[in-house]
């Protein structure tokens, strides 16, 4: 242990030593902390959107002779999108062409006569004109997810309207009422009032004339009990699938939670991995191993002593980034102690594979590139989420990932910051196992470490 | 003379070939040895065996324990370190009850007591070899192992190396080297200990090694001594 203590001062003395590693240790998670910081808490801004509007003023949509209540449709959408006002369609195209929109949208002056043509016999086609560049394929698919739901939201609240007024009209024909027409209104007597007064004039009428009667005032409250199940009917034609979310599974935290978890462990695994395997490698380099293990320390301590000097610096670099984070998003300071088991836990197996990597390429440089080749793919497996690829793809994902640290460390730590989350047990077993399991294998690649 | 090392029938073998066949030597008190041999030959085998740094397949090793002090061929510290903190180090790490004290001590010896400060990382390479043979004194070897230790130095530096290294075998100290410099096994070898293919061939002081070659290739023996060297390789096949 007197060794340990000694090779631990000295590492730290050299790390301290190199300008370069001390100041990325340091400003790369609070880097990180405020990039996901402002991402998590500005939210996304809103895509710029050019819009001409060619629609004259004060049209407005008829529905069965009725106009529709004035809906200011510019500001509906530039409620959703930023909105650049464009003149006409030249510069409309100018402007996504350049890259300064990233679409526009042009609602052409015939749009409303053709939305007012679909209640007559001879119903248009309403359409929009949408000029976009696609430039590459993440913005395209951003460009037609916006569009996409743009025009559903427009669809549904045209729809909503329709109903809106097929519904008044249903219920003028069974309650009655007054229905306006060129300014004029028209009472309606409704299919209520009509069989109320048939029924009233009834006995009145001729034995010989009742019975027809009688059929016409039972047709009329069918008619008028019947309707009224429809008044409804018609209001889910807007939108006629509700969705009813049951979350069956998979205590997924909030978005902020995991993000912040996510750059935590990332940070954590680049950090503690290259750090050990780089400086056990380094060990080597320097001649400095067959030196040490002549009897000043053993391979086992000379392991430890490099998977507790990750775990010292990872520790400290990643409680820095989430107190970081604490100044954009509410961390409860309560969970600390679970904070520190989580990274702690994580630390030592992702110091071991760190360990196992070092000893294999024994060299710095190609241990810096083999833990880059080894944790960036890694890292990203572990975010594939199931039913995002197929089956037996997201199987071999998960025992890929399974047998590196950083998807239990990811587990662990959401746990740790997460209330609402799932248990932190699984994953430290995880951990563990693997922790052992590559010492076993640092131990077995260290017997070559000095001899080749 | 009584013997500070000694090693009998060391057999070494890296899979089907044989680094050492059998090789036996020792080495007295205060003497200056100089392992020397073609590539290959096995010097470096011999000494990291004799070190306790690789084991030998067949054969032993007797010194007294602990004493044998290793310096291998590339300077095994921490240029990041200072010459200093390189030597408080390993003092530490030997259980030193005093390292401050051991530490300048060393210093004292290889004269590098007002650079203790620097960077050993700037330092020439010369200062950067007597840094690693101070290290591997720091245990107070009876015996000290050096592997090749005036490689790359140029040769103001390797007087002043051999100048230090002499003064310790002056003091007591068992030095065994290698080299490839024969004129510097010439020099500063009280003995040499050829080594070929594995084998020990000759065992004595360069003197009688000239004497051995005298009979054999008599042109050679009165020139030079790697010309000599040479000749004696030669005549027995390598």
């Amino acid at each position: 242990m007197r060794g340990v203590r000694w090779l631990l001062l000295k590492d730290l003395q050299i790390l301290r030593r190199s300008p370069l590693q001390a100041v990325l240790l340091v400003a790369y998670p609070i880097l990180i902390a405020v990039l996901v910081g402002f991402a998590i808490s500005r939210g996304p801004e809103d895509p710029r959107v050019a819009f001409l509007n060619e629609v004259p003023p004060n049209t407005r949509i008829d529905v069965g002779g009725a106009e529709l209540p004035k809906s200011n449709v510019e500001e509906q959408i530039c409620e959703r999108v930023e909105c650049v006002l464009v003149a006409d369609h030249d510069e409309a195209r100018e402007k996504v062409e350049s890259g300064d929109v990233l679409a526009a949208l042009i609602l052409p002056a015939n749009l409303v006569n053709r939305i007012n043509s679909l209640s007559t016999l001879t119903p248009g086609v309403p359409e929009v004109e949408v000029l976009v560049n696609e430039e590459n394929a993440v913005k395209a698919e951003l460009v037609d997810d916006r569009i996409t739901t743009l025009l559903a939201e427009a669809n549904l609240r045209i729809a909503r309207r329709i109903g809106k007024e097929g519904g008044r009209y249903l219920g003028l024909i069974v309650n009655g009422g007054q229905f306006k027409v060129l300014g004029e209104a028209i009472p309606i007597l409704g299919l209520a009032t009509s069989a109320r007064i048939l029924e009233q004039v009834t006995p009145a009428l001729p034995p010989r004339l009742r019975p027809a009667l009688e059929e016409v005032t039972e047709f009329a409250s069918q008619a008028r009990d019947n309707l009224d199940v429809a008044k409804p009917l018609i209001d889910r034609l807007a939108q006629p699938i509700a969705v009813d979310k049951v979350v069956v599974g998979g205590d997924s935290p909030p978005l902020e939670i995991f993000a912040i978890a996510v750059a935590a462990t990332l940070t954590l695994a680049f950090v503690v991995v290259l750090l050990v395997a780089g400086s056990l490698a380094l060990e080597r380099e320097e001649n400095a191993f067959s030196r040490l293990t002549r009897g000043l320390v053993s391979d086992g301590g000379l392991l430890g002593e490099k998977v507790l000097l990750g775990v010292v610096v990872g520790m400290a670099v990643t409680l820095l980034m989430l107190f970081g984070m604490k100044i954009f998003t509410p961390l409860d300071l309560g969970r600390v102690p679970l904070w520190l088991v989580a990274i702690l836990f994580s630390a030592a197996a992702l110091g071991a594979a760190g360990a196992a990597l070092g000893a294999a390429a024994r060299e710095v440089r190609a241990v810096s590139l083999l833990a880059f080749m080894v944790t960036l793919p890694v890292a990203f497996l572990s975010l594939v989420p199931s039913g995002a690829v197929g089956p037996a793809v997201f199987d071999a994902i998960r025992i890929f990932t399974a047998l590196f640290p950083f998807k239990p460390a990811l587990e662990a730590i959401t746990a740790a910051l997460d209330e609402a989350g799932q248990g932190i047990g699984g994953p430290l077993i995880h951990l563990t196992v693997l922790f052992l399991a590559y010492v076993a294998i640092a131990r077995l690649a260290l017997r070559r470490f000095a001899t080749v | 003379m009584p013997a500070a090392i000694q090693a009998r029938g060391i057999v070494r073998r890296f899979g089907d070939r044989e680094a050492l066949r059998g090789v036996s030597f020792s080495a007295g008190v205060g003497e200056l040895v100089a392992v020397i041999g073609p590539n290959g030959a096995g010097k470096t085998t011999l000494l990291s065996i004799l070190a306790g740094i690789a084991k030998a397949d067949e054969g032993e090793v007797a010194s007294a324990e602990g004493a044998v002090g290793w310096v291998p061929q590339q300077a095994a510290l921490y240029r990041r370190l200072t010459v200093e903190e390189n030597l408080l180090l390993f003092a530490r790490l030997e259980g030193h009850e005093d390292p401050r004290a051991s530490a300048a001590e060393m210093l004292e010896l290889t004269g590098l007591g007002e650079r203790r400060g620097e960077i050993v990382a700037r330092l020439s390479g010369g200062n950067q070899q007597r840094i690693n043979i101070a290290i591997g004194l720091l245990s107070r070897p009876a015996v000290l192992l050096l592997d090749e230790p005036s490689v790359g130095l140029d040769p103001r530096q390797r007087a002043r190396l051999w100048e230090f290294v002499s003064g310790l075998a002056g003091r007591g100290t068992t030095v065994i080297f290698s080299t490839h410099d024969i004129q510097e096994a010439e020099r500063y070898g009280g003995r040499v200990l050829v080594l070929a293919d594995g084998e020990s061939l000759f065992d004595g002081s360069a003197e009688e090694l000239r004497e051995a070659v005298r009979g054999e290739a008599p042109e050679a023996a009165d020139r030079d001594f790697e010309t000599a060297f040479v000749a004696y390789l030669q005549h027995r096949g390598h």
